[in-house]
Formats: C-alpha cells, structure tokens, sequence
C-alpha cells in the first residue's frame, strides 16, 4: 500500500501520495490555487510567486507548487495574508506591463487580465516603474515575441527545452531588464527553433503570439476538439474558430501528445479554408473540367460504372482508399468495392510505406503494428531508431525520446543520415541506404556471441532459433562492418547498448520497409527484439511509426486487396461467409491487385480500366512517375474525389469535392493503434461532402442502399464485423479513444501487444541474409539516391503546400550532399542541378551538408516531378512495396 | 604523499629557513585563526605552507571516521560565514546521511557585496589551506569532487588558488589515494562572469552546471538534492578557512573562542569614515565601539560618527546608541541588523542615510536574478521611492506604502536576494526615522548629499 499523507487545506482533510505537492493536491480537488509559470509536464520553477499558500509549519508563506505537504500540516490557501500576498504579486507584475489589453491580441485568452479581474486590482498602475519597453522580434514566420508583454514565467523557455528538447529560447539580461528571445538574441534564423509553436501554446499573456492572417477577438470564437490531420502520431487539439474560418490551434494537453503539437499541427491549418478548396464537381470534357452539379456527376460515374461492369467484368476495377480519410470512410470504401464492383482490388498508400511491417510482423509476431504505446517512450532505458528520422516526421515522438533521453535512456541512431536525432544520441551509426539487414544480423552476431541474448525468452515464447542462428553466425560484424560502410565497434557497441536494455524499443519507419527486401528487413526487427526479450513488456518493443495520420486505421478497416476488416483473410472460405451473410451479398474471393500492380502494371496492359481514387495522389507519391502517368493515361475512366485539385485529380474524368477532416465527424487510429475521434468544426465548404456520404450515395444509386445517419453507426458495423475494434462506440472514445485490440464493450484495449504470449503464439525466428538493394550504383549512375519526409511537408502537400508560410519553409524540390560530392561535381550550395536516372530526371536546389556519406544523394519526395521521377519500381515479393529508399543515380550540372 | 613525507618535507623547510615573516599591522585584539598564515607564508609555496603544518589536518582527519569529522564540527559549533550562520556541522550531517554515489563539496568564493573584502585576502593569502579545509569537508560527507567558485573580478585569488591545486596534485596531496587511504579528492576552479547572484548557493550551482544563474526554490536544500541534482554541501571561504584548525586543535577548544552561540573568531572588512581600514580577524563579540575606537583607531579628522552599515547593501544600519552591542549572528538582529559576511561600513555626519540605502537597493535591483516577480520588480519600486525621497518628491504616505512594499517583496520573494534586500529600510525607518522626516516634510537633507528642492539647510 503506498502510504499517504493526511493533511489540512482550509480546514478540509485531504491525502496526499510520496512527493505530491500542495498544488497537486489543490488541482485534483478542484481548490483554485492561480499560477504563471506552473505547468504539470515539467518541475516547479516556483518563479511567480502566484501560488504562495500558508502553512502552519513556517511563518514564511510557500508555494504551493513546491510545496510538500508533512503529516497533520494545515495549509490556508485563502487567508487575508495570502490573498494579499497575490494582490500585491499581481500588482507588482502589472507594473511594469503595458496598459493596452483593448488593442492586445491576447485579450479574453491572458491569464494576467483574468487575475487581475478576479482579485479586483484596478488598472490604475499601483507602484512606479517603467513600464517594459522591448522591441519586437518577428524573426520567426508563425509568431512573434513581444517581451513587453512578456510577464517572465518562463514557460516557453522550459516547454521548448525540457518537453520539445530544442533549447531555441532563453532569458537574457537580468533583473527588470530581463527578456525571453531566440537564443543570444540574434533571432530565429540563427537559433534551433523549429516553429513547433509550443511556446506560443504555454504563455500566458500576449508575449509570444501566433501572426494571425484574421483579426478575431477571443470572444468571437469557439473551439471544437479533434485529431490532428497530419503524421500518425494522432494529437489531440482544439480548432479555434471564428465563425466558419480556423483561426488558431490550441493543443490539448491529453493522450498521446500531452500538450505538445508540432509545426505542422500548430500552424498548417490553413488550407482548410483556402480559396483553392474544391467546392463543386468537375467534369472533364476535351481535356477541361466543367463544374457540374452532384445529379450530373453522378449520373456519369454510374452510368460508366454499369457500362464497365458489363463490357469488362468485375477485375477492371480497380480502387484507391486513402490513408488520411476516416476509419468509416474507409470501410465504407472497400464495402463500395467489394459489393458493387465485386472486386478485392482495394489498396492505399500503406503499400508504399508500411506493406513490409504488416506482412513482416503479423507472420513472424502476429500482429503488424507499434507493440507499446507513446505514453511509454519516455520509460524506455534503451531507444534503437533504425530508418526513421523521429524528429522530423513524428516531431511528438521525437520529443518524448528527448525526454526519456533527460531521464537517462541511451539512444542508438543508425541511419544513413547524421539526423538531429543522431546527433543528440549515445552512439550513431552511419550505415549505407539499404544496409540494415547486414547491421541487424552484426548486432545479433554480437549480442549471441556475448552472451547477452534472453536463452529464457527464447525457449518460452518462440520458435525456430536453431535455423535463425545458424545464419546469424555468418554475419560477424567485421564483415557486416564492410556492408554498412560503419565502423565495427558501431555495430559492437550498438549491440551491447541495445541487448542491455531491460526496457529496450526499436523505432523504426521507411528506412527499414521501402526496399525490394522490406519484409525480410522487418523480420530482421523482430528478430533482434525476440532475442533480447525485449518485446511484449511495458516499453518495451517494436514500434513501426505509421506516417500518416490514419494509415493504420485504413489498413484495420479493409483498406487492403487481402483483407477484410480486421484482417481478415478474403481468401478463407469462413471469413466470406462471414462477410456475405452480414453484407447480403456475393463476395470475391480472390486476392485483389495491390497498389501497384493495378496502376503500373494493370493498367498498362489495359486490364484495369476504371479507377477510383479517394483522397490519394499517386503522381507524386508512387515511385516511377513517367510510368504511373503513362497508367493513368491508359485508364479508361478515373473518379478522384479529393479536397483539392490534386496531380493526380487532373488525369481524372470526374472530380468530386470531398470534405477536409475539419468539416466532418469520425475517427482516426493512430500509430499506437488508439481509435480516436475527429469531430465536426465547420459546414463543408462549397458544395463538398465528406467522402462517407459521397460513398453512400453512389452505393445507393447503384443498388445497394446505405442510410447510415452518422459515421457512429458505421463504427458500430465495423465493431460487429473486426473483432480488433469489437469494444469501440463512440460513446467509449469520446476522451482518449480505445487501443486496439478492444475484444468487446467492457475490454479498457491494449496498452501494449504480445504481453505473455505473441498474438500467433510463438514468435517466429526468422534466418534472414542480406541481400541489397536491386539497383546498385555503377558507371552509369555511380551516385546513391534516398528519400525521405522533412519536418515541415506533409507527403504530396497538397495541405503544406497551400499554408503559404510553412511552404515558404521549403518551397523547392533539393538534394543533399556532402562536401566531397559537391566538390566531385563541382557544385555550389543553393545550384539547381538535374538528377537522372534510369526512370527519368528532375531539377533539384543542391544543399551541401555534412550529415551525409560520400557518393549518396538525399531528396525529400513531397514535391510533384521530383525525386519519384528517379525511384526504382522493384517491389518486394512477399509485400509489393517498392524499393523507394535506394536507387542509383547520377547528377548533371545545368548548361 | 603520505604523513611521513609531509613531515619530512615540513623538518626539511625548517631546518634552512626557520623564520617566518611578521605579518604587518595585527591589531593586539585580533586572535588569528582563519588568517594564521596571511602574510606569515608566501602564498604560492606550498612548502611553505607544509611547514606551517599544512596538510596535517587532512591526514588527522583521514585517520577519523567520517562521523567523527562531522562530529568535531558540530562540536565546534562553527557557523557559516556566509552571513546567516546555519550551523556548519549540521549542515555536513545533512550530506553525509543522504546516500549518493556522488557528492559535492563547493566553495563559495563569489564574494560580491560592497565594502566586503575578507574572502579576497584569505584566498590570496593562503589558498592550501581553503584546499584543505574542502578535502576534510570532502572525506567528511563522502565527496570526491570539489569547485571553488571564484568570481572574476578575483584574478590573483583565482590565480593562486589554480597554482595551489596544481602543487598539491603533483606532490600527491590532491588524486586519487589520499595519504595511502581510498579517499579521492579533486577540485575544479569555476570563475563567475560578473552575477552577484552567483553568490546565492542554489544560483551558484546553476552557474557551475554551466546554466545561467538563476536561484532554485528550497527545499530541496543542496545537501539533499545540490550540484547536478547530488548531494552537496556548499560553505563560505572563510567557514572553509576555519575548518583545519578545528580538526587539528579540536571543537572544544574552537568552541570557547567567541561567544556561545557565535563560536570561533570572524574576520572583518571595515570601511568608510574610520581611520584605519581594512581586515582583521577577532573573536566573535566585540562591540561596535571597540571596532571602531580601537580596532579602527577611531573616526578619521572631522568626522563624527553617525552610523554603521553591516552585513552588506541587505544588512542594516545602526546609530551611536548600539555603539556597545555586540557583533555576533544574533545579537544585532534585535536592532533590525545582521553581521552578515562581516562588511562594516561607517558613516559620519556627511552622509545621508536615505541616499546610502537608494544605493543599495540599486544594487539589489541591478544584481536581481530576475526569475521571481517580487524581487524583480520590487526592488527597482523600491528604489524608485527611495529615490523619491531623496528628490523631496514624497508625502509620509508614500513611506507608509515604502514600509508595506518592503515588507512583500520580503516575504514573498524566492531567494535570500529578494528577501533579505528591503532589510536596510526597516532598519533605516527605526533608527533613522527623523531622517525620513526631514527628507519628506522638510525637504531637507541634513548631510547635504540629496538634490533637494529647497535649499539645503532648512527651510
């Protein structure tokens, strides 16, 4: 039993639990005690002086927010000598604080106006001293800092160091001069900020405020909680709004992000309401689109869709479903599929990123998803990040491995770039792009002949170690060593960090899964966390990191050729029967094409004829560009419903506007496999409909009538149908959503997967040889080219790219290399160069830079004409994912 | 090293240069312990230092157990030199109990208040015997590692206290096994960059963590959670001047110098309108009076004596009637003063009260970390005021809402900066409230050093 402490606040017992403060104590018992610099994610600074309470242990008045209470203490928090004890501090702070709350842009959301009316000090300046007089600095694109207005709580300078782990703030002077800029003063360009925005989040007063493009008042608006739109992490924050115009973001300090946002989530809400949003169908005739009304868009698109179906059969449809559209949406999608097209051709962008883990994990563990939760990163003592650059494209995760780095843990980057992460870490590994088997096996090779490897794990949860180690043994590191272009203590050392983790996780994304041999790669994975043990126990695990914001949900609910929802094989005769009685209707049995296979393949040798995307945009996503839009060009009629004209919406013969997450309701499952809700903040714009409505009424039109009211009563279906999402309603997901599995209404879901037994039984071993990428540098092409995401696009940006600001960021498509490759090529840094390769070419801005190896191009794939005009098709056999990490490459100098 | 080699080293000095130089100017009442080798030994030999029985000390007390070390301490009854006399031993008691792999010993050489001087001389004067002083605080509370912070503007302290840890390691003093024990010790000089805050412990830590130096709420004091969140005990210069000859001649006899409660003796930096200045080392309770008449050979030519301001710009003020109180830790805080760090500043008819503490409140404002609200912006209001009164811009109410300011930024602040900052003004109003008067109702200053006005001598 933990003990407690019995204590008196104003005369009322309460408890108190080991190191819980006054505060806490207050907080939880709803006793309003006022802070400025208090905030629960990090220590009390006790700097405001806000919080003093009285004790009857001291004549001195203490804070509440350091204060620990002893047995049988009184503590007054609304005395006469405490209340003044505000008054007075609150005066003292007004003092010096500008007098101007009628113009202030924080006015309505400032803590220092809500005091001061609550504890009656009147505007009236009590005490003489000047007042604060800074200038402003408006370095940064999204905020500027007033240090006038600034009442020194420092929060912003604690969030940004001790939650984000950027340190781009500090205070400098001291005294009454002291004020919080960008670090030595010298603005944001010169400091390691990287507009996250959390800063603005935290302050209290209207010190650090986002630019805003609309003028509102607090007061004119409302705020409506939701999932952010973006990476998989899944934040929860607040649309603020005035009237049907988004005007702020605040985050939500809640599962799993507590509090923190990144750039994208903070500030890139704009295209939401930008002028480009599709409002009405189009269709296209001799090569322009028309707009055109819902009836006439309909018409068309079934009258096609009867006419395909009788000419060519079932097999010429193909369907894209979309990883950024709601669980419902998608189910609903592949339901359209599956019943009026009677195919299994369903897929989506996971094809492309996390194909190999679904496949790689659910034969080797049983389950293809991250095994432990986000509240558990920060408990690891040991994190492997392997093919992932955290930081940048899970910017939330990324500030949780800081902190649990705060707190002690090691950290092992191994990553063909020196990524931020890299540098911060214990050990980096450069690896060569597509080496990560080689490095794996070395590691294992070390960890086995060490004898640092779990003999009882092993025999208890898994199987097939013999055949597995026997391959291991022919990896020793100094030849592994050779492979990766590392050094081999790298791989040593990395091994015996890893292997002595009692709460070890392995972090990794497209580094590991975007090759010709991504499964074996994942397998890899599995292996080296089964031979630790490292698996199955609270943070400890494997954490495939899901990149879009609701690819794991559109992989649960059917989105995929072979599966139903949940999983289910189409091909097993039981789960069509399943299916058919609870559908009405005949189903396919056959494995439907995968992505690419429809639109490069299938449709270029014409045997998919009519394709249709919802809210994906494979021109500038799929490897192979000139090839893709030679496929789209083949088909014989494509329907794009999307929110914007996308690249891909222009090959399209009928465009339907859909609804952006903001005008809906629904839910999204995070990469932690948490079902969570989005909720609906506006109308939708234009004429658009969210895509579940659009979905049912073709259905509908084409005789197979769906009525469902609101996409709960989809939920409730996916619940009767995926025995994962069994126990999820949206009464239930309301706060925190439910992790999956939820076997039913009363199961709480699951924190972390595989505890006591793995979800096939025994784990499964895996002997796994290194094979390499398909397509090797040589004469021809002598340079490496990798992809990747950065910090401030989102995959295609077709939502980055419209906040004009964030685009400013990173406007141009650019490569990087190092010096002695711009040196071989004689490159200047910011030169636009052409990039070819056997696939095709694109011109790149040419950013030297020293956190890549020799001979080896980076180039972010967000930009349409750009880096997937060079990447290789090849596909891995088992998973069809393409080997989009590695391709050789050459560079050209213009003119 | 071990004891017979510092003995041989001690016999062998000895037996060529047998004499020792006087040191100049020592006061028939002053009984020299912290300052036993000032100017007697060249600072920069260690030698010399050896001969005069350095480093026997350490050896004594490596030969006692840890408890035992703290025990003579506390026997002792030394309190920290600082300026607010938190019982030494006790406070090593507190570090030695708390269980840690790693703990700290910290010097606090950012001596910064003005008019006080006595860490300088002591550094620069026999700086082994700071180094000393921390090796028993180190073996006593299970630290291997030591800083002295000193602040910059000390550059021959910080010079001879470099040269002095580089001797004692090369002759095996400092290192790992200590005369043959498994006692490790080493210390690292740290220099300030110009914050007088950095003289507040927890603010001094955060300076030598290489974070800018801001104070820490307590509890946690430092010897639970200190320097880099490990157990710490962090001591004043002249409270680690004090220490080896406790060890050597024991607490008892530590103990029956000074008074009871303000054992040992303390040395003083006085200043200002005496005739001679500077520092001198005697047993706690003297008064005021022999101080200045005696020690200080009284007021200079003309100058009659109106006040004294000790413990510093957060200390207090006293007039002729405590001429004959005693200087110890309590007896001056009944007449709203302290003897702080020992800095005694007199006045004479020439200067004005009012105008002396708007300068230390100028200081305090200045020197405000700036981390909490009251103090922050207390104590620039605070000057403001006083500033008013010294302009004759003020009406009595005004000294009310002085008194009322004084009294929150005192009690609310965070650290011992803020806290202790408004003291000179309680003690002022007490003892010098027709000052005030004259100033506001009369707009006059007797001392003829404010701007008054009206023309200066009255109305």
């Amino acid at each position: 039993m933990e003990k407690l402490i019995k204590f008196k606040i104003d005369g009322v017992e309460y408890n108190a639990k080991e190191n819980e403060t006054v505060l806490d104590v207050c907080k939880k018992n709803d006793i309003f005690i006022p802070t400025f610099c208090h905030d629960d994610r990090f220590a009390s600074e006790a700097a405001c002086r806000m919080c003093l309470v009285e004790t009857s242990n001291s004549n001195k008045l203490m804070t509440s927010c350091t204060l620990i209470p002893t047995e049988g203490v009184e503590i007054q928090t609304n005395s006469d000598i405490v209340l003044e004890a505000r008054q007075e501090v609150l005066k003292l702070t007004w003092a010096s604080h500008p007098n101007d709350c009628v113009v202030c842009e924080a006015d309505g959301n400032c803590k220092l106006q809500d005091y001061m009316y609550y504890y009656d000090i009147p505007s009236e300046k009590e005490y003489n001293i000047e007042v604060r007089d800074f200038e402003i600095d408006d370095s940064n694109k999204f905020f500027y800092i007033d240090p006038s207005k600034c009442i020194l709580c420092g929060k912003c300078i604690n969030v940004c160091d001790q939650l984000v782990g950027v340190g781009a703030l500090s205070f400098n002077e001291r005294g009454k001069d002291t004020y919080v800029s960008f670090a030595f003063n010298k603005g944001m360009d010169f400091s390691t900020c990287v507009s996250c925005g959390n800063c603005v989040s935290v302050c209290p007063t209207g010190a650090l405020v986002e630019k805003s493009h609309t003028k509102f008042r607090t007061k004119e608006t409302r705020k409506v909680r939701t999932t952010c739109p973006y990476c998989g992490v899944g934040c929860q924050f607040n649309l603020v709004l005035k009237g049907d115009t988004v005007v702020r973001v605040d985050p939500i300090n809640t599962t799993p992000n507590e509090g923190l946002l990144c750039i994208k989530g903070k500030f890139a809400y704009r295209y939401i309401n930008h002028p480009n949003r599709l409002k009405s169908p189009l269709i296209k005739k001799n090569g322009v689109f028309y707009e055109a009304t819902w009836e006439e868009a309909y018409t068309l698109i079934v009258n096609k869709i009867s006419q395909a179906k009788k000419t060519y059969g079932s097999s010429a449809f193909a369907g894209l479903t979309s990883a950024k559209c709601t669980n419902e949406e998608n189910y609903l999608f592949q339901k359209f599929m599956r019943i009026i097209f009677g195919t299994n051709n369903i897929d989506h962008c996971a094809r492309l990123c996390h194909a190999s883990t679904v496949t790689g994990l659910a034969t080797t563990l049983g389950s293809g998803a991250m095994t432990n939760s986000i509240s558990e990163v920060k408990n690891h003592d040991v994190i492997f990040v392997i093919g992932s650059n955290t930081t940048e494209t899970h910017p939330v995760i990324g500030s949780f491995m800081r902190q649990a780095k705060k707190s002690g843990a090691k950290i092992i980057v191994a990553e063909p770039r020196k990524i931020d992460l890299a540098k911060e870490a214990d050990l980096f590994v450069q690896i060569k792009p597509g080496t990560n088997v080689a490095l794996l096996n070395g590691m294992m090779n070390v960890i086995y002949n060490e004898n640092l490897y779990d003999k009882e794990f092993i025999r208890k949860r898994t199987e097939n170690f013999d055949d597995f180690i026997k391959v291991v043994k022919q990896y020793p590191p100094e030849r592994c060593a050779k492979i990766c272009g590392c050094s081999v203590d790298g791989i040593i050392e990395a091994a015996r960090i890893y292997a002595a983790g009692e709460k070890a996780g392995i972090y990794y994304a497209m580094g590991i899964t975007q090759h010709s041999n991504g499964t074996n790669h994942v397998k890899s994975i599995a292996n080296l966390a089964m031979l630790t043990g490292n698996i199955g126990k609270e943070s400890s695990g494997i954490n495939p990191l899901r990149g879009q914001n609701n690819v794991q949900g559109a992989c649960d609910v059917g989105g995929l050729p072979d599966v139903y929802p949940g999983y289910q094989k189409v091909h097993l005769p039981e789960v069509k029967a399943k299916f058919e009685k609870a559908w009405g209707v005949k189903l396919s049995d056959e494995i439907g094409h995968s992505l690419l296979s429809h639109i490069t393949h299938g449709a270029k040798d014409h045997s998919i004829k009519f394709l249709y995307i919802m809210g994906e945009n494979p021109i500038v996503s799929d490897p192979d560009i000139t090839n893709v839009k030679e496929a789209l060009n083949n088909m014989n009629f494509i329907v794009v419903q999307d929110i914007f004209l996308t690249e891909t919406a222009q090959y399209a013969d009928v465009v339907l506007p859909a609804s952006s997450y903001a005008e809906k309701d629904g839910t999204f499952t995070n990469t932690e496999r948490r079902v969570q809700r989005i909720r609906k903040a506006l109308d939708p714009i234009g004429d658009s409909k969210p895509d579940w409505v659009i979905i049912q009424e073709l259905m509908t039109l084409l005789g197979y009538p769906q009525h469902f009211n609101h996409p709960s009563e989809i939920m409730d279906e996916i619940a009767s149908l995926s025995p994962i999402y069994a126990g999820i309603n949206y009464d239930r997901i309301d706060k925190i959503g439910l992790q999956w599995p939820v076997h039913n209404k009363n199961h709480p879901g699951t924190k972390y997967l595989h505890k006591d037994k793995f979800s096939r039984g025994l784990g499964l071993f895996t002997p796994i040889e290194y094979l390499g990428a398909k397509e090797l540098p040589d004469d021809e092409y002598p340079l490496t080219l990798t992809t990747g995401r950065v910090l401030y696009h989102f995959h295609t940006r077709t939502m980055t790219g419209k906040c004009t600001r964030i685009n400013e960021l990173v406007p141009n498509n650019f490569i990087e290399i190092n010096q002695i490759t711009a040196k071989k090529y004689k490159l200047d840094d910011m030169e636009e160069v052409i990039i070819k390769s056997r696939r095709g070419e694109t011109t790149a801005e040419v950013h030297i830079t020293d956190i890549i190896g020799d001979n080896i191009i980076f180039m972010p794939f967000h930009f349409a004409d750009g880096a997937n005009m060079l990447t290789n098709v090849v596909l891995d056999e088992t998973c069809d994912i393409p080997e989009l990490k590695v391709a050789a490459c050459e560079i050209v100098k213009k003119s | 090293m071990n004891q017979k080699i510092l003995d041989q080293m001690k016999n062998n000095f000895l037996k060529t240069n047998p004499i020792f130089t006087t040191p100049k100017n020592v006061h028939p009442l002053e009984q020299r312990i912290v300052l036993k080798n000032y100017q007697v030994i060249d600072p920069e030999s260690i030698i010399e230092y050896i001969a005069k029985d350095g480093y026997q000390s350490i050896s004594k007390a490596l030969k006692m157990t840890q408890e035992d070390v703290v025990n003579e301490v506390i026997k002792s009854k030394l309190r920290g030199r600082g300026g607010v006399g938190f019982p030494t031993g006790l406070k090593w008691k507190f570090a030695l109990e708390y269980e840690s792999d790693e703990k700290y010993v910290i010097c606090n050489a950012d001596e910064g208040e003005p008019g006080t001087f006595m860490d300088r001389h002591i550094l620069e004067g026999d700086p082994h015997n700071n180094i000393e002083g921390m090796m028993i605080a180190g073996y006593a509370i299970g630290a291997t590692k030591g800083y002295i912070y000193v602040r910059a503007e000390y550059p021959l302290a910080a010079a001879r206290l470099q040269k002095a840890i580089y001797d004692a390691k090369e002759l095996g003093i400092l290192g790992n096994n200590i005369f043959d024990t498994n006692f490790n010790f080493n210390i690292e000089i740290r220099l300030g960059a110009g914050a007088f805050i950095c003289g507040e412990e927890t603010a001094l830590m955060e300076s030598i963590e290489g974070k800018r130096g801001l104070s820490r709420n307590k509890p946690p004091f430092p010897a639970q959670i200190g320097l880099f969140e490990e157990p710490t005990i962090i001591n004043n210069v002249e409270t680690i001047a004090s220490i080896t000859s406790i060890i050597t001649n024991g607490g008892e006899w530590y103990k029956k110098i000074g008074t009871e409660k303000s054992t040992g003796t303390k040395v003083f930096s006085l200043s200002g309108k005496t005739k001679n200045n500077g520092i001198f080392e005697i047993p706690m309770g003297i008064s005021l009076r022999e101080v200045i008449y005696n020690i200080g050979g009284g007021m200079k030519e003309g100058s009659t004596f109106k006040a004294a301001f000790t413990g510093g710009p957060s200390g207090g003020v006293l007039d002729e009637t405590h001429l004959d109180v005693i200087i110890d830790f309590d007896s001056l805080v009944k007449y709203s003063s302290i003897m702080g760090s020992g800095g005694i500043i007199i006045a004479d008819q020439n200067n004005c009260i009012i105008d002396t503490i708007k300068h230390f409140m100028e200081f305090n404002a200045d020197e405000s970390c700036g981390k909490c609200t009251p103090c922050r912006e207390g104590t620039t209001i605070l000057y403001n005021m006083l500033d008013d009164i010294t302009k004759g811009k003020s009406s009595m109410e005004d000294l009310e809402k002085l008194k009322h300011l004084a009294h929150v930024v005192s009690s609310t602040s965070l650290c011992g900066l803020g806290q202790a900052a408004p003291d000179p003004i309680f003690s002022a109003i007490r003892h010098f409230y027709d000052e005030f008067v004259d100033h506001i109702k009369h707009k006059v200053c007797k001392a003829g050093v404010c701007d008054m006005p009206v023309t200066k001598g009255g109305e």
